[in-house]
């Protein structure tokens, strides 16, 4: 049997073929794309390991040449000399604590003040303004952000408090409080706006002002959604690195003073790479102990505000 | 008998209550502006002291030990090389990501487990990124400072950001879409390749736009990777050394003559003009080409 299509002739054992053929073709499309794709998510997996495993040796080769008891418990911090040196990480520890404790301080009132505004008061247009705004400044690369503060910030402050050095804890963290206000008000306002209009307006309706009803009423029942929020905002200021690297300076003191040079975990590592420590040195090693450190502590911040969110969220 | 309701005690009490909630609504307002004031005024410092310095030589020039002559444009040709590696690999990577978790994976441990590590992922410090791209790209694989290197390690970083943005628009496609496909007759692949993605393809690009501005603008790493700030030529391949601009920036800003800082702040002015071209384009995309079903 053959069908005719003008001057062209097909048998149908022939279509079949063909058909078979292109199916083929397909069958094999289709096999072979969820395999791809797998392999393209299994790449997130191996990043994953891929860090810790170079953050481990590494440190392992440093815990070698370093005890860990020192590392822990000494409070110098004095790596340049292979000899004398010294590698207690609380100095650093506590320049990371000390920027990450003020910029938490501007943060976080001001971040909620904004979520509570935004949530609460604002009217639609308004909010359509102003979050934008907001995300722009979390946009700025964070070198614009360590420029503005040596620049502008640590000049203007010594102007108030005239013994600021020009390297300084307390500028960076104010910065560095500065760019994490739009993450504390974005994901608080999250939290707030999922409570449900329905409470609002029964805390309205018993005569509550609009203050009394975000502060007794939407504030509580957003708690975990808030609490995750700073814990993820304290993991942010604790990882960043070019603010701190700018105007913190490169001195690993065990200090509590805000007026004084200081360096986080992070600005050590910019130190060390941006110079010439040869690879194979203890000074190089001791990157990656910093860094694991880093890892450890940012690690326990993210999965510390996830458990907050799940286990204490209030579902309606 | 007692009043029940004593009006003048209530009128009193309300007042005090109103005044509170007018003070503190006052003081959430100015913590809002707040933002926007640092904004204006961290512009207004920067272009000002860029202003001098702005001109067609600065985007002409190499690094340069005088001022007077230093520019961006290894740093500016440096960044767009940077995104011939990232651009491709981490949409590939990313979108690939997104379509597994979401048209393929079935719902178990194993699929639970890539979705939480993709969120721990995304708040790992950057600059912890650059130490496995230093072990892993620049030694172990031996590739050097190269645009290779430093591609790679920034498409490892903003990947999460591009693999949560896929997923929220591929989420975003009706599932009538992809019943009707069905239908018809269409395989998954076919549906997904001819349906899902093209619906999807706006929020996408919208959200690895954003993501790759990130990467444009991001500095910890490629310092940890070791990427040279003066450098007086530019890359032929991607095996090539290279520098970007936010290196060249934090150059600039600590060396300590003065002139130096008005240099960086041109080179600042430049890289925010880059990052509000992309960013216009990834809101242009969104308000031109989003579909709401």
């Amino acid at each position: 049997m053959a069908m005719t299509d003008g001057n062209r002739s097909y048998s149908v054992r022939d279509m079949i073929k063909e058909n078979k053929k292109k199916q083929n073709g397909q069958q094999f499309v289709e096999w072979l794309m969820p395999k791809f794709l797998l392999l393209t998510a299994i790449i997130s997996i191996l990043t994953t390991i891929g860090i810790l495993f170079t953050l481990l040796f590494e440190t392992f080769i440093f815990f070698e040449r370093v005890s860990i008891v020192e590392f822990l418990t000494s409070k110098e911090w004095l790596p340049w000399d292979e000899k004398t040196g010294s590698f207690g990480v609380a100095p650093l520890v506590t320049g990371t604590l000390l920027t990450t404790a003020i910029a938490m301080v501007v943060a976080i009132p001001i971040g909620l003040a904004s979520a509570i505004y935004l949530s609460e008061y604002a009217s639609e247009k308004a909010r359509k303004v102003l979050k934008p705004i907001l995300e722009v400044l979390a946009g700025i690369p964070t070198i614009v952000y360590g420029f503005f503060a040596l620049t502008f910030v640590t000049p203007l402050l010594q102007k108030v408090i005239p013994n600021l050095g020009i390297f300084n804890a307390l500028s960076p963290g104010i910065v560095m409080g500065i760019m994490i206000i739009p993450m504390v008000a974005s994901l608080s306002e999250d939290a707030m706006s999922s409570v449900p209009n329905s409470i609002r307006e029964g805390a309205l309706g018993l005569g509550s002002t609009k203050l009394e009803v975000a502060l007794k009423v939407v504030l509580p029942a957003a708690t975990s959604g808030i609490a995750a929020s700073f814990m993820l905002a304290i993991s942010r200021a604790v990882g960043e690195t070019m603010i701190v690297a700018v105007a913190g300076g490169s001195s690993p003191v065990f200090t509590f003073d805000v007026t004084k040079s200081i360096q986080t975990l992070t600005a050590y590592i910019v130190q060390v790479t941006t110079g010439d420590a040869g690879y194979g040195t203890t000074v190089y090693y001791s990157i990656y102990a910093v860094g694991m450190t880093l890892f450890v502590f940012t690690l326990a911040m993210n999965l510390l505000a996830q458990y907050i969110s799940r286990r204490f969220r209030e579902e309606y | 008998m007692e009043k029940l309701i004593d009006k003048q005690r209530v009128v009193q009490h309300m007042n005090g209550r109103l005044l509170r909630n007018n003070v503190l609504k006052f003081l959430f307002f100015l913590a809002t502006l707040f933002g926007l004031i640092v904004l204006v005024v961290l512009l207004y410092r920067i272009f000002t002291q860029a202003i001098g310095w702005l001109n067609i030589d600065f985007l002409n020039n190499f690094p340069s030990r005088r001022p007077e002559n230093a520019g961006i444009k290894a740093g500016l040709v440096g960044s767009l090389w940077l995104m011939v590696i990232v651009a491709p690999v981490s949409l590939i990577l990313g979108v690939g990501t997104a379509i597994y978790l979401e048209e393929y994976a079935k719902k178990n441990r194993f699929t639970d487990f890539i979705q939480t590590n993709i969120s721990n992922l995304a708040g790992v410090p950057s600059i912890v990124f650059g130490l496995l791209g230093l072990t892993l790209f620049v030694r172990e694989l031996n590739l050097g400072r190269s645009v290779l290197a430093a591609g790679l390690t920034m498409s490892l970083l903003v990947l999460p950001v591009i693999v949560v943005a896929a997923q929220e628009a591929i989420r975003a496609v009706p599932n009538q879409l992809r019943e009707a496909s069905y239908g018809m007759g269409a395989t998954k692949w076919q549906t997904i390749y001819g349906i899902v993605l093209p619906a999807a393809i706006p929020g996408i690009l919208t959200g690895s736009i954003l993501a790759l501005s990130r990467a444009i603008g991001e500095t910890a790493p490629l310092v940890v990777l070791g990427i040279p700030t003066f450098l007086a030529y530019l890359p032929r391949g991607i095996f090539d050394t290279f520098t970007v601009m936010p290196m060249q920036i934090y150059n600039w800003t600590s060396r300590p003559q003065a002139d130096f800082q008005n240099v960086a702040a041109a080179g600042i002015v430049v890289l925010l003009v880059v990052l509000i071209f992309m960013n216009s384009i990834a809101i242009f995309i969104r308000n031109k080409f989003q579909k709401r079903y």
